[in-house]
Parts: structure tokens; sequence; C-alpha cells
């Protein structure tokens, strides 16, 4: 598989503060990558850095296996951060033709990444006539124009209401589903659950976790049970082979399965045998929101 | 590495696109060519009529001293145009944009200074032209060696241009902030002159003084560009004076041309090792 990056210790002091801390990672092509944290983690830092913005203190990264310095892979990759920059005084059409001119790639993709991005209406408006949205929209246009091999993205949908959370999020959806590389970074932990498959999530500039998404949801599923006799289904579980704790919540029994592969038939299956039937059983996983919490803190 | 014409065509594309300094160039234009208007001024004083055009200040090779002189009044409006084409870079955020996109910091800078090496070029092409006009009407002298003599002030006038231009280039990467970056080049040239002062009364003798301060950025680009008005007057009566060597001009010397070549090189590349250093 072809790292597009590689970053390897990558150190960032500012002053006495240390932004980033030996951080080292690779993004493999075709993947979609989150980079969680929680301000000030050193995310939009860390990107800085690979995007030539932000001085390295200490450590490397290499784009494309070494073969493009950082300027010529810029012009291959697509990135927007924190805030979409555009000279408010040109329309949005000029603002990307002049992207154009710095990539040094031809005008033709102007209208159909505008769009893409559903801004074909307002390209002969000026840029600081636009919504916060809308300039977002124009920022992953702008990111787009040059078919990317890779996209970075910074707090996408930061500030912005649902309908525009949405409309990002749809964007992004459609960019992954092509094969786009995406590096994702985010707080919002759902955002990056929706959208990533893989995750790096970063505390105090150093890396703490970085896996599959699928393995942050880590083991601990848990079921929660309603019956008729409520007292004979909770004696009944606490019987069972299958269950390692149970906690009565009132009106439902929430369970810990004894083992991760207990599925919700089987416990239907043990229940039905004993004659005691369900009302209802759901299967709860965390939300990659409280996983985060407990690695976080 | 991108080429010279498309440093050139980015930079221009930005500014092409904003109104004030597309105003302002054009109120330049507009303004230089109204030296021309100069030439239709006829004061009455009493009985006594004097037409300006008549007093010999197009005559050749005079004109090229004046009206170099007279166009640099006006290049307070350029210096808007380069403070802000930096400034903006960095009030909008588009410079960090730029990078992202591709652009190195090099190329940034150079994409800078290679605008105002044009704007320099346009504004010296502009006055050669409406001088040779000028003169071609109401010069006293048109033959071609007493034209083209004292061409010399084309030169000066381009590099005393680019010489400011690049000061303010510099000043808008350093402060990134307009009126901060034109306050300090007023400044500037008020501690040139309290430095002058010191040298002169306190340390050394004037000639001393003067030596030394030909070397300040400021004084150096105002010494391309020497006033013309006492020459004018000794000019015109040349001859009918005892004193006629007033009149003489000794013209600009080789090193006054040199020491503002060097302040360009410098300020260009402490634009791009501040630039360099700096975080975005």
């Amino acid at each position: 598989m072809q790292n597009i990056l590689k970053v390897t210790d990558l150190t960032k002091k500012f002053g006495r503060l240390i932004a980033v801390n030996h951080l080292s990672f690779s993004i493999q092509k075709g993947r979609v990558y989150g980079l969680l944290g929680p301000n000030g983690s050193g995310k939009s830092t860390t990107l800085g850095m690979i995007l030539n913005v932000v001085n390295k203190t200490a450590g490397q990264f290499q784009w494309f296996d070494g073969q493009l310095s950082t300027a010529q892979a810029l012009k291959r990759i697509g990135a927007i951060i924190e805030r979409p920059n555009f000279y408010p005084y040109m329309t949005a059409r000029q603002n990307l033709q002049l992207v154009c001119k710095i990539k040094e790639i031809s005008g033709d993709t102007i209208t159909e990444k505008l769009q893409l991005v559903g801004l074909s209406d307002r390209q002969h408006d000026k840029f600081k006539t636009y919504s916060l949205g809308m300039k977002q929209r124009l920022a992953i246009a702008s990111a787009l124009l040059n078919n990317p091999e890779m996209l970075i993205l910074d707090e996408p949908t930061n500030g912005l209401d649902p309908k525009g959370i949405h409309q990002i999020r749809e964007i992004i959806k459609k960019i992954a589903a092509q094969g786009t590389t995406i590096i994702l970074a985010s707080h919002l932990l759902d955002e990056v659950e929706k959208v990533c498959d893989n995750v790096i999530i970063l505390q105090k500039g150093r890396k703490i976790f970085e896996g599959s998404v699928k393995d942050m949801h880590l083991q601990n599923n848990w079921f929660e049970i309603k019956a008729g006799d409520m007292r004979r289904l909770q004696n009944l579980l606490n019987e069972s082979p299958l269950v390692s704790q149970t906690e009565n919540l009132g009106n439902i029994i929430k369970i810990y399965p004894a083992h991760n592969d207990v599925t919700g038939s089987d416990l239907n299956k043990y229940l039905s045998d004993r004659k005691c039937y369900v009302e209802s059983l759901i299967k709860k996983q965390p939300r990659l929101e409280e996983e985060f919490l407990k690695i976080t803190t | 590495m991108k080429s010279f014409l498309q440093l050139i065509e980015i930079e221009f594309f930005k500014i092409r696109h904003h109104k004030l300094s597309r105003f302002l160039f054009s109120a330049y234009f507009v303004l230089l060519s109204s030296i021309a208007l100069i030439a239709a001024v006829k004061l009455k004083i009493g009985k006594l009529e004097i037409h300006l055009a008549e007093q010999g200040i197009f005559n050749f090779p005079y004109i090229w001293h004046f009206n170099t002189w007279i166009a640099d009044f006006l290049t307070f409006f350029l210096v808007i145009i380069v403070v802000s084409m930096v400034t903006n870079e960095y009030n909008y955020r588009t410079l960090k944009q730029n990078l992202i996109d591709g652009l190195t910091k090099k190329e940034f800078v150079l994409s800078k200074f290679y605008f105002l090496v044009v704007l320099a070029l346009l504004a010296t092409i502009f006055v050669f032209v409406i001088s040779l006009i000028l003169g071609l009407i109401y010069s006293d002298f048109t033959s071609s060696g007493i034209i083209f003599k004292d061409l010399y002030f084309l030169p000066a006038f381009f590099l005393k241009l680019l010489g400011i231009f690049t000061l303010i280039m510099f000043l808008g990467f350093l402060f990134k902030k307009s009126a901060i970056a034109l306050g300090f080049f007023f400044i500037w040239t008020i501690i040139e002159g309290i430095i002058y002062a010191l040298l002169r009364w306190q340390l050394f003798d004037e000639k001393t003084a003067s030596t030394l301060s030909r070397f300040f950025p400021y004084t150096a680009m105002k010494n391309l560009l020497p006033q013309p008005i006492t020459r004018l007057s000794a000019a015109k009566n040349i001859g009918k004076q005892i004193g006629e060597k007033i009149g003489e001009f000794d013209g600009i010397p080789i090193l006054s041309f040199l020491i503002v070549v060097i302040w360009i090189g410098i300020f260009v590349i402490i634009s791009y090792k501040l630039l360099k250093k700096r975080d975005l």
C-alpha cells in the first residue's frame, strides 16, 4: 500500500509549550482518517506543519514516499484550514481561477466543482457577500479543483448551522465514496464516527490512540431488556452464564454480557427457554463520544 | 519554481480585481498626465504675464530632471497599492491559503517583488513618454543630442520608486498592518534626519555626516532625485550671470545608484527571511 504521507517524530514547540510531541503516523491511499482531539490538542499545528505554514521544531514528514517536495505535493492535494480564506473583493469564480494559477492547472474543473458544492448560482457574487456555510463550501470546491489524491479538512463544520453541517457532511461522504484519501481533523466525535474508518486521537500533542473506528468501539457492549416480571427477569439473568453483571434501572434492566460474542438472540433463547418472554431487547454500543471522553480524561 | 511570468500573472490577478488599487493606479496616471497642464498655466501679476511653459522647465535636457522630480510627488498613490497588497494577504489570511495551495514562500515574495518592478517600470515609461511629448512641443532645443542628454534621470526615478516600494513591502511584511507600516515609514524618514543631525552636530563635521548619511536607505533614495528648482532659475539665466556655475549639475554619482540597488536587495531578502521564519 502506498503511503501518501508519513510523519515521523514530528515535534513543535511554541516557547515552552510543546504543541506537538513526537508524533508519528502514516496515511495510506484510499482511506478516510479522523484526526481527533479536544481543542488545543495539536491537530491544527500538525496539519500546519505538513502543509508548510508552520515550521516544525523537530522530526520529519514525507509526502508520496519522498518523491515530491512539500510544495509540489501540495499541488496534488487539497486542504482547507479552520477558516475559509479567500479574497473578499473577488467573486467565487475569480477566487477559484486564482487557485488554479497557483496550482498550475487549467480552470476546466471550476464549473464542475462549483456545481458539486451547490454554488453555481452564486459564483459571480463577491466572496464577502457569502454566508459562512457558503464560504466553507467554496473552500471545499477550491480544495477539489485539482482532483486531489488527498483531501485535508480541518474542522470543516465548525461554526455552521445544522443545515450547513449536513451539507458539508454529505459532500465529504460523496468525495470519500470516490476513493479520495481524506484526513478529517475534528473535535466532534460523531463527525469522525460518521465519516472515517481510521482514527488517530491526540491529546496534548501526543498520540494516544491509533486504529480503526471499529476498534474504538471496544468490547463494552451492553443490552437493555424489559419484561413483564422484572424481578424474575433479573434473577434469571443473574444466574445465566452469558451475563457478567446486571443493573436494574427501574423500568429496564441493563446487562453486561460475559463476553463480546454474546448476541441478542442468545439472550432471547435463554430467557424464552425459561418461559420468560421479553418485551424489548436492545443491543447498545457505547458512542464514540463516551469512549473518547474515557480515553482523553 | 514558477516562472517570472506566472508569478506576475498571479499578482496581477490579485490586484486587478482590487478596487482601491485600481482607483489609485488610475489616479496616479491621470495626475501624472496633468503635468502637461502646467504648460497651460499663465500667471498674471499686474501687467506681467508669466507663461510657465516658456520659463524653460520643459527645455531638454532639464525636463528629465524636472518631470521625474514632479512625478515623484505622486509616488504616494503607488505606495498605498504596495502596502495594501502585502498587508491584505495577512488581513484576509490568504497568504496562508496561497502557501497551502502550493505557492512557496520564496515564490510569494518574488511575485510581490516582480510586480513592484513592473509597476516602477510602467511609471518610468509613462514619465518618459509624457516628458518626450512635452519637450518636443515646448523645448527651445530639440536636437537629438540634447534630447537624450541627462536621460539618467529616468533610471534614477525607476530605482527610487523601486527602492521605496521594496522598503514599504518589507514594512508591510514586518508589521502586517498598513497604517503601522506607513506610519513607521514616515518615522523612519525622520529618524534618518535625526541621525544625520547627531552625526553632524555631535560627532563629526558636515562633510563626514553627509558622506555617512548617503548610505541610509531613505536618504540614498532621496539623493537619486535632488530638487531641480535652484538649477532652473540658474539655468534660465545662464550666460547672464557671473556665477553661471551654479546652474551646472554634476549628475548623479554611480555610488548613489549602487547603494539603492543594495538596499533593494536587502529588503527583498529580509522580507523572505522574515516570512520563512514565521509561523502562520
